[in-house]
Parts: C-alpha cells; structure tokens; sequence
C-alpha cells in the first residue's frame, strides 16, 4: 500500500518498542461484542491506472458545461474561467496540505493569503471586517441572520425576500428553525424585485433583519438604496446576499448602500463549479459588529522584533474557547477556497475584474435581446439584470429542454420547481465562457 | 493587590458600590489579573434585568472567555459605555474607569451576602493556595 | 538519532521577504486575458440605474501575471504543511494527502459540472456519491449517509437537527444534551444551534466516560448523549455499550463525534456499538486535504429509525438510474445549497477505491501502532496523565518541567526550530498543559524516530537551558506574535484610500 510506509520490519521494531506481540493486541481496550469479525465488504483496490480508468468512466455519464457544447445554467452557480495560475498555485502542498494556522509563526503563508482576500472582498462588497469561515452563500445567509438576531436580541421576526434563492430560503428555514424567530417572505412584483410595499407594510420595530439578494434569484438587480432606507427606518439590520460574485465588478458594493452584513456565494471566485461544492460563503459587516460575528478572523500584527506578521485573532467568539456560548458552532476556516479567490481576483485586478463584468452582462443583453426577438419567447420580467434573466416561452418547457439537451444545449433552467407560478419560465445565463455560435444554437432550437 | 475599603466583594470576584438602591459593580483588581490581558467585554444593555447568580456579561481575554454571575438582582440602569472600546481600562482601573454596570436593586437583602475588604482578602488568600 | 535543529528536517531555503500583493500594485497593470464579449460592451450597463452601479471599481490590485504568481509561491515557503514534514495535530488526523486524488479532482467532467444539469446529464456525479455514501455506511456501520454536511461540525448540527426531529415526531423535542468534558467545543456550540441546553460530564479517573455518571443524570428530558469513540484522550469509550443502554432505555439517542475514526476502520464499528448517529470527517480519515482549514466534508451515518429525517436532497438509484430525491416530509430540509462538497467527496471515494478495505483496516492499525510507539519513546521523558491503552493518538502534559517554567506553549514553538508542527496543545481541557500527538499512519519509522529525538531534546533543554527553549521560535518568518495587540487594535484588512 502505497500511503502506508511501514515494512513488516518497521511493525516488529514498533511492536517491540510497544511491547505488544501482535497489532490486534493494540485493540484490546475495544470490548470483543464490539470489534468487527469479518473484512469490510468495499470493493477490491484499485491500482493508480484502474482508478483512472474508473474515473473516466464515471465521467463519461457526466456532460460538463464544456464537453456538452452550450449551457445557459446558472442559477447560484456560475461558470467562470479560471486562470491557470490559479489552479496551478493551488496545487502547491504548502497550502493544500496545511491545516487550519493554529501555529502562527509557522502558517504565515495561510494567514497573510486570508488578510489579503479579507482585504479584497471587504472592498468589492463594501465592509469593514470580512472573514473567510463560511461553508456557502445559504449558509452565510443564515449565520447572518442568527447574527442579527444576537445583536437585535429583543426582535424576533426575520423578512426573506421571496426573490432570495430558493434553497437559500431553505437552508435559512433549517438554521433558524430551533431560535424564537418567525421566518416571513416578502413577495416579488410583476418587475421581478422585492415589493417594496409589502416591504414597509411587514417592517415595524419586531424585525431583527431583511434579507435580500443581489442580484437576485430572477436574476434582476434589486433597489438596494429603497430598501436599505426602509429597513434602517424600521431599525432592522439589512442583510444582502450577492448570488453572482462578479455582479460586484459592475454593481455598486452593498455595504455602501446601506447592507448591514454582505453575505455571498464566492464560488465563482477561482473555485469553480465542482457539481455545487466546495462553496465559498462570503460574509462581511462593518466593524460595530466585529465581535458578533461567526468563524475566523486574520488580524495584523507585530512580533516582538516589530517585523510584522498575522494571527488568527477575536477568537474567543469561537466554540474552541466559548463551547455552548459561541457565535457559532463553526470551525472551518474556508482556506483554500478563499486562496483560490485572493488570487483570482489579484489576477484580475482593478480593471480586469470590472471589465470581466461588463463581458458578462453585454452577452447577456445580446442572448436576451435574440431570444426576445423570437415568436413565441418573451421576457418575463422588466427590471435591468446582470447576466442571467427569465423568459416565457409557450409549449411543454420540461420537454423542450430535455429535447434541447439530448443535442447538447442546457437551455437554463425549469423555474417551476422553485416558483410553481412561473411554470412556462426559463432562467437562462450567458457568461464569459459562452460564444456567440452557441447563442446562435440554444435560438435555432427554441425555433424549431 | 489593591482591595478598596469601601466596597463589598463577591466570591465571583465582583465588586460593588453601593448608593442608595443603586449599585456599581466591576470586578476586583484580582479577577483582571487572573484573566491578563483583556481583548473584549460584553455587557448588558441600560433596561435590562440582571438575576443573582445568573450571567450578565462576559470578559475575555485572548485565549479565553469568563462568564460574570451578577451578585444581585435588579434593573440595569447605565452601562460603561466606553469600556467596549477600551476593554483594556479593565485591566488598568478596575475599581474606577473600569466600572460595568448600574443595577437598581430588587432585593437589597441581597448584598448583606457580600464580602468586606478583610473577608475578601482572605477569601482570595484561601483560593489561591 | 541525534536530534538539532541545524540538521532537523525543515530547515532550508531562503525565506523572501514578501510584502501585501496591493504594495506590489501599479496602475496599469495586468494578469489576466479575457475573451471580447460578443455584446456590445456600450449596452453592459446603459439599462442599468446609476445609482445600482458602481461610483468606482472595487479596489483590487494591478500586477501581472508572474508577481501574482511569485507573490503567493513565496507566500506558501512560509507555511508548515505535511508535504513539508510531519504535522501531528492530535484529533485532526494529517495524514498523506494523495496526488492521483487531486489529478482526478481536476478531470473537468467534474470540475466543470453544474449542479443543476438534468439527472440524465450527471450521472457519474451521482452514482460517485451515491456509492460512497454505501462505503461510508459498510465502514462506520449505519443504515444510510448523507453527503450533504460541509465539515464536520456541520455534519454534528445536522445529525442534532436529526435527533431532534425525530423526538418532535415522538411528540416532545426533550431540552438537554449531554456532553463529556473531554469533547471538542463543536459538539456543545452545535447543540446549542439545535436549540438543546448542554450538559457537561466529568469524565472518569482512568479518562474514559462512567456509565454510574450518565445514568446519573440521564432522564427523559435528555435527548442524546454526544460521544466522541474513541474521544480525544485517544482511548476506547468502553462502556459504550452500558451508556448506550442508559441512554436508550430513557428514549434518549447517541450521538458519535467520528473525529476520531481514523483509530477503527476495519476493526470496529460505531454502529454496532448502539450508536444511532455519526459524523465523518472525510478531510481527516478520508485523506482529503485540509486545505489550510477548508473545504471539509461532514457526511453523516443514521440508524434506520432516523432515515426519515436525512436532510434533503438523497442520491438515490431506481432501475439502473441515479436521481436526487426531494420528497421526504420528514426531513429536516436542507442544510446547504446543492448537495455537499462535492470535489472532497470525490477524493475520499478515490481514497477508498484505492485502499479497499483491507488498505482501509491497515491504515487504521498503523495509526495505532504509530501512536504506540512515539508514546512508548517518549514515557518517562513527559508526563502521560491517563496511562490507559492509547488508540491513534496519546496524550502528554508539561506537568514534569513545572519546574523549569517551560509550558506546553514553549514546546510547541520550540518544535517548530525543530522542524516539526507541533502537536495540538491545551486540549483536552481536562489535561492541564496537554500535548495531543496523532501521529497517523503515514510517516514512517524514521520520521517518528526523528520526532521523538525532536521531543527528548527539548526536554533536556528544559532542563538545562529553559530560556532557550521560551525564546522559541528563532528559525520561523516571524517570531511569537502579539495577539493582544491583534484583538485589541484590530487590522483586519489593508488600508484604503477610499
């Protein structure tokens, strides 16, 4: 076995040191009833060469955005490419193998890579204090809330906007569902944005926070300023939720307007699409609220020669010191994935990032604008949007798409399942990584 | 180890001014320097009610996070404010700068279970061997 | 062996000085090529209100494409890793992290996938996650897996989400949760998330749980007892069984924390020692990479009474075909978007097919015997306060060089001048001082024999030269630094103009 070193020489030398005459002795504080008398039943080992072999055949059930011509999916998960360099820095054992910076002085490289991501997202998203702790954008969102429910102690309801992703909507539910808190839904107007007078309707001094994304689930890019008003007014927090990360390379830092904590999906920062997961939950507030916050936190400072070095730091908001009474039960410290976004973004850099933004949402007009011109195929909503929208087209949706994706186009995705009144709705993305000849595909098959 | 004459003294470390119906309460000199360096403090907010032997707060230190157990039970009526942003006043004064929190008594019966300056050197003499 | 830091492992190359990316930025600078837009660029925003966009781009830095990569390759020569050395964080399994995984990880069949393609489109994906969760359930001995869970303290809230659902269902969610001194913090912050109040036990003289002290407190207001098998002493709960019982016989549950898995593979398994719910860690038993503390992998093993609340979506197999399964009423819903993390399911499925059990019960006897051994090197020179039979890992404290003044801290940091990561330190909390060595299965005799001369040097340096092993570490980037400094004036981020 390739992972294991030791020799039959190296067990005896072992086991002599020990003074134990065999390796099962070792086990002799496991009670009999309870040790296993028969071989686990696993399939045989593979040898490096089978494995792949195997591997490639689980591929081959699998119909990646590249390999199946033209995908318009995005819906919370955008496809983006990723530099080489990013993929090849992560590769370096030095990040990959390390654990969580516990040792300061031996994790320098981990610790200033997360200062500096903490550095770039506070300033895409607008917030003073960023950590790099949470698993996904949902469950960002939820920590958020819990959040504001510490800091907001006598308030007990929680508004989700209903264009706020459905599974985020979901994972909130499961989080929350033990605390006082009442989860209400906030609904979308025929423009495909929050109600803003539903809005101020439910707003009164009972509500801790409003949760909002941006762009939202449809899609539509939602009036942060309005909205933040009306919640500040009511004396909630404002919690916004960024679903499409590079959104910010165009749209206006939430914090700015008004967000009290930024919460987010980074995937698309350098992680990739990987069937959903690793996440990168993003999660940023202003500093008032610093020590109310869930996971870790990399802080600067100076050793006892003033060279100047980071830590691990405000830890004892953590289950590691406080157990039962922590922020949250969260020991994950999202390293590698907000490594991979620190350094796609220094790639990108201040124009790269703003111009890969603007790629994105003019191919979008440009899919949007052909569809729309199709009989039969209308936009559904009126509100500006980023880079993905919703369309109602006539027909049996399910069977079209399926019809589509038996020649290779993932015509977006079936609305239905999340909002049952949209069963003739298509969301649709166009990226960077879509090509004017694939457009030109996904319209030949809608017409046909 | 400073232990002022005038205040009374919990077995929590705690000490407390009394005025009237109205107390101060901080912790003792001996409690800060037990926790070292204090990083963050948290307190109850002004119209808050604080129970005996329940917590009203917590001090930390960098490694560490202390509950405090309220010696009395009342109404919260002022809080250091600027204590949350200078949690360090704690470790530098804690008998003045570093006061916490006023409480409004329920019960002022509770405080005759407090400690005075001797009794409170010795207890923190016993605790200490 | 003789062991000084001069020779140690560890110790070589020239450390750059590297400052913040944004102190390498100037204007105009780039690394990046993207493609043209087949948009109109003039139409990306020209719908859009001013006041939605942005006043000014987001601050980032400009640098090209080789200070980004030399930026960070300079970055990471400054970070311990296990491919630099032997990295014996006890609880937190660092074993070898294999290469084949990370080149399958890559295959862009799976890197590329969307989650939401038709099921007809992603059928690999779903029959590599619906196997694994059948290897998962063959190894720890439970009726189903989730994958869904993102780390394992996502995995413990989620098996209490379970526990909890499944007493609702009973007609009472019970208030209390019972918890061992010896657990990690996770376990009561996850109850706690749960909406239980935690019960702290004192676990025994000899360091394993008392069933006389759980059923002591044991009634039907409890509604799981949270074990860590074997817990973080190292050592065997044997009474498991009877506190098992205690537990069941109140309607209670019993929850396992399978932190510490990596000790049983092949030779035990918590599900046939009447434990309803267990964690995996994949990112320590199942090889997958820490990644510098994430991403994880928190799958969690159930009973079959506890099947109906698996939260959703299940992976599941009709006719030859593999789909997601949303309609389950009893579940507890879902506990992260899509369906786990995925590219760590794929390592340790790739970790699994690759041992097989046998490889599996070998890695876990290894492991045992590793720990062994550097216990049995080490006896004598530091003070081992529960002398019981040690699994994967063995505890020591510093209670034998209070003398000298030199603390647990300063051996760790010593450690470092020697080459090695040290141990996890003061945890458990119950052992004063504790030094918590998991050695695991993957490095060899040489390196545990060079680790054990490491630990023997410093305790004689305690002994006759303490100030030099308090002034520790010299050989690192920085030395100690002042954390109180750090949470009291917090920098959080580089300075902005803005």
């Amino acid at each position: 076995m390739r992972y294991i070193p030791h020799t039959k020489r190296d067990v005896e030398r072992m086991l002599e040191a020990v003074g134990a005459d065999s390796v099962d002795k070792l086990f002799d504080s496991i009670p009999e009833r309870f040790q296993l008398q028969r071989d686990l039943a696993l399939p045989s080992p593979l040898d490096e060469e089978a494995l792949i072999r195997h591997f490639n055949q689980l591929a081959d059930g699998n119909c990646s955005s590249a390999k199946c011509g033209a995908s318009f999916l995005g819906a919370g998960a955008y496809w983006h490419h990723i530099p080489a360099a990013v993929g090849q820095m992560l590769l370096r054992g030095e990040f990959f193998t390390a654990y969580t910076p516990y040792q300061p002085e031996a994790s320098q490289g981990t610790l200033q890579a997360i200062f500096e991501y903490q550095s770039m997202i506070a300033a895409l998203i607008g917030c003073e204090v960023v950590n790099a702790s949470m698993y996904d954008g949902a469950t960002a969102a939820a920590e958020a809330l819990l959040m504001a429910l510490r800091a907001q102690r006598k308030r007990k309801r929680i508004l989700l906007g209903r264009a706020v992703h459905p599974e985020h909507r979901a994972v909130c539910q499961t989080y929350l569902s033990e605390t006082p808190a009442a989860l209400e839904s906030i609904p979308f107007t025929t423009a495909g944005l929050t109600d803003l007078d539903a809005l101020a309707q439910a707003l009164d001094e009972t509500v801790a926070a409003v949760l909002i994304q941006q762009p939202n689930a449809l899609g539509n890019i939602e009036d942060l300023e309005t909205i933040g008003r009306l919640v500040h007014e009511a004396g909630a927090l404002l919690v916004v939720s960024v679903l499409e990360p590079v959104s910010l390379g165009l749209l206006e830092a939430p914090g700015k307007l008004g967000a009290d904590v930024v919460t987010g999906e980074g995937m698309g920062l350098g992680s990739g699409l990987n069937f959903g997961g690793p996440g990168l939950g993003l999660f940023g507030t202003q500093q008032k609220f610093a020590w109310q916050m869930p996971g870790r936190l990399v802080g600067q400072t100076t050793d006892e020669q003033e060279r100047t070095g980071y830590v691990l730091t405000m830890a004892t908001r953590e289950q590691h010191i406080r157990r039962a009474r922590a922020t949250s039960n969260i020991c994950t410290n999202e390293g590698l994935c907000a490594l991979a976004a620190a350094i796609h973004l220094s790639l990108l850099g201040k124009t790269g990032f703003a111009e890969l933004a603007r790629t994105n949402a003019a191919n979008a007009r440009e899919l949007c604008r052909r569809l729309d011109e199709l009989p039969g195929v209308q936009r559904k909503f009126s509100a500006p949007f980023f880079n993905e929208f919703v369309v109602q087209i006539e027909g049996d949706v399910p069977q079209k798409l399926h019809q589509m994706a038996q020649s290779g186009i993932i015509g977006g995705l079936a609305l239905e399942k999340f909002y049952p009144e949209l069963s003739n709705c298509l969301l649709l993305c166009a990226t960077e990584m879509n090509t004017l000849d694939q457009v030109e595909r996904l319209v030949a098959a809608l017409e046909s | 180890m400073n232990i002022p004459g005038e205040l009374k003294y919990s077995k929590e470390h705690e000490w407390v001014r009394v005025d009237g119906t109205i107390i101060t309460l901080g912790i003792t000199d001996y409690a800060q320097e037990e926790l070292g360096d204090i990083v963050n403090v948290e307190l109850p907010d002004e119209g808050d009610e604080v129970h005996r032997e329940e917590s009203f707060g917590a001090v930390e230190s960098v490694k560490a996070s202390s509950e405090f157990f309220s010696p009395v039970t009342g109404k919260v009526t002022e809080v250091n404010e600027p204590l949350l942003d200078a949690p360090e006043t704690l470790n530098e004064d804690p008998y003045d700068e570093g006061w916490m929190i006023k409480v409004e008594l329920s019960k002022p019966a509770e405080l005759d279970d407090l400690m005075d300056a001797d009794a409170y050197q010795t207890y923190i003499q016993e605790e200490s061997k | 062996m003789e062991a000084n830091p001069s020779v140690s492992s560890g110790r070589s190359g020239l450390t750059h000085a590297e400052p913040l990316i944004i102190e390498r930025s100037a204007p105009g600078r780039c690394g990046h090529s993207l493609p043209a837009s087949f948009g109109h660029p003039e139409t990306a925003s020209a719908d859009i209100p001013s006041a939605c966009l942005r006043s000014q781009p987001a601050a980032l830095p400009e640098v090209d494409e080789m200070t980004v990569v030399r930026h960070f390759t300079r970055l990471s020569a400054w970070n311990h890793s296990i491919d630099s050395g032997m990295y014996p964080l006890g609880s937190c399994t660092m074993k070898y992290n294999p290469r084949i995984n990370e080149a399958l990880a890559r295959l862009p069949s799976f890197s590329d996938l969307h989650p939401y393609l038709p099921a007809s489109h992603c059928q690999g994906a779903l029959q590599l996650m619906w196997e694994l969760a059948q290897y998962l359930a063959e190894i720890a001995g439970f009726a189903e897996v989730t994958l869904a869970p993102a780390a394992g303290a996502h995995g413990e809230w989620t098996g209490m989400k379970m526990i909890r659902a499944y007493h609702r269902a009973q007609g009472n969610p019970r208030r209390r949760v019972l918890v061992p001194d010896t657990a990690h913090g996770t376990n009561p912050a996850s109850s706690k998330l749960c909406g239980y109040n935690v019960v702290e036990i004192k676990s025994g003289p000899e360091g394993i749980l008392q069933p006389e002290a759980v059923a002591q407190v044991m009634d039907d207001s409890v509604a799981a007892i949270m074990i860590t098998n074997p817990n973080t002493l190292g050592l065997f709960e044997s009474g498991i069984g009877d506190i098992a019982d205690i537990v069941h016989a109140q309607g209670g549950l019993v929850y396992c924390d399978g932190a510490n898995l990596n000790s049983m593979m092949g030779v035990a398994r918590p599900g046939d020692m009447d434990i309803d719910v267990l964690q995996f860690n994949l990112h320590k038993t199942f090889a997958t990479p820490h990644g510098g503390g994430g991403p994880g992998s928190g799958p969690v093993g159930v009973c079959a009474k506890l099947v109906p609340f698996l939260p959703i979506p299940r992976v599941a197999k009709k006719e030859g075909q593999y789909l997601l399964e949303e309609d389950h009423p009893q579940s507890i819903g879902r506990v992260k978007s899509f369906y786990g993390n995925f590219a760590v399911m794929l390592r340790a499925y790739a970790y699994i097919r690759e041992m097989g059990g046998g490889g599996l019960k070998q890695a876990s006897q290894m492991a045992v015997l590793a720990a062994n051994y550097l216990r049995a090197k080490l006896e004598g020179h530091y003070h081992l306060p529960y002398p019981s039979r040690s699994l994967h890992e063995v505890i020591f404290s510093d209670q034998n060089l209070a003398e000298t003044k030199v603390s647990t801290l300063d051996i760790a940091k010593r450690l470092l001048d020697h080459g090695f990561h040290p141990p996890t330190i003061y945890f458990p909390l119950v052992v004063h001082g504790a030094l918590m060595i998991e050695p695991t299965e993957t490095e060899n005799i040489e390196t545990l024999d060079e680790f054990a001369a490491a630990l023997l040097a410093i305790e004689q340096e305690a002994q006759h030269n303490p100030d030099q092993v308090r002034a520790a570490p010299q050989r690192t980037v920085v030395g100690r630094l002042d954390e109180v400094k750090a949470a009291r004036e917090p920098v959080l981020r580089w300075p902005t103009k803005d």
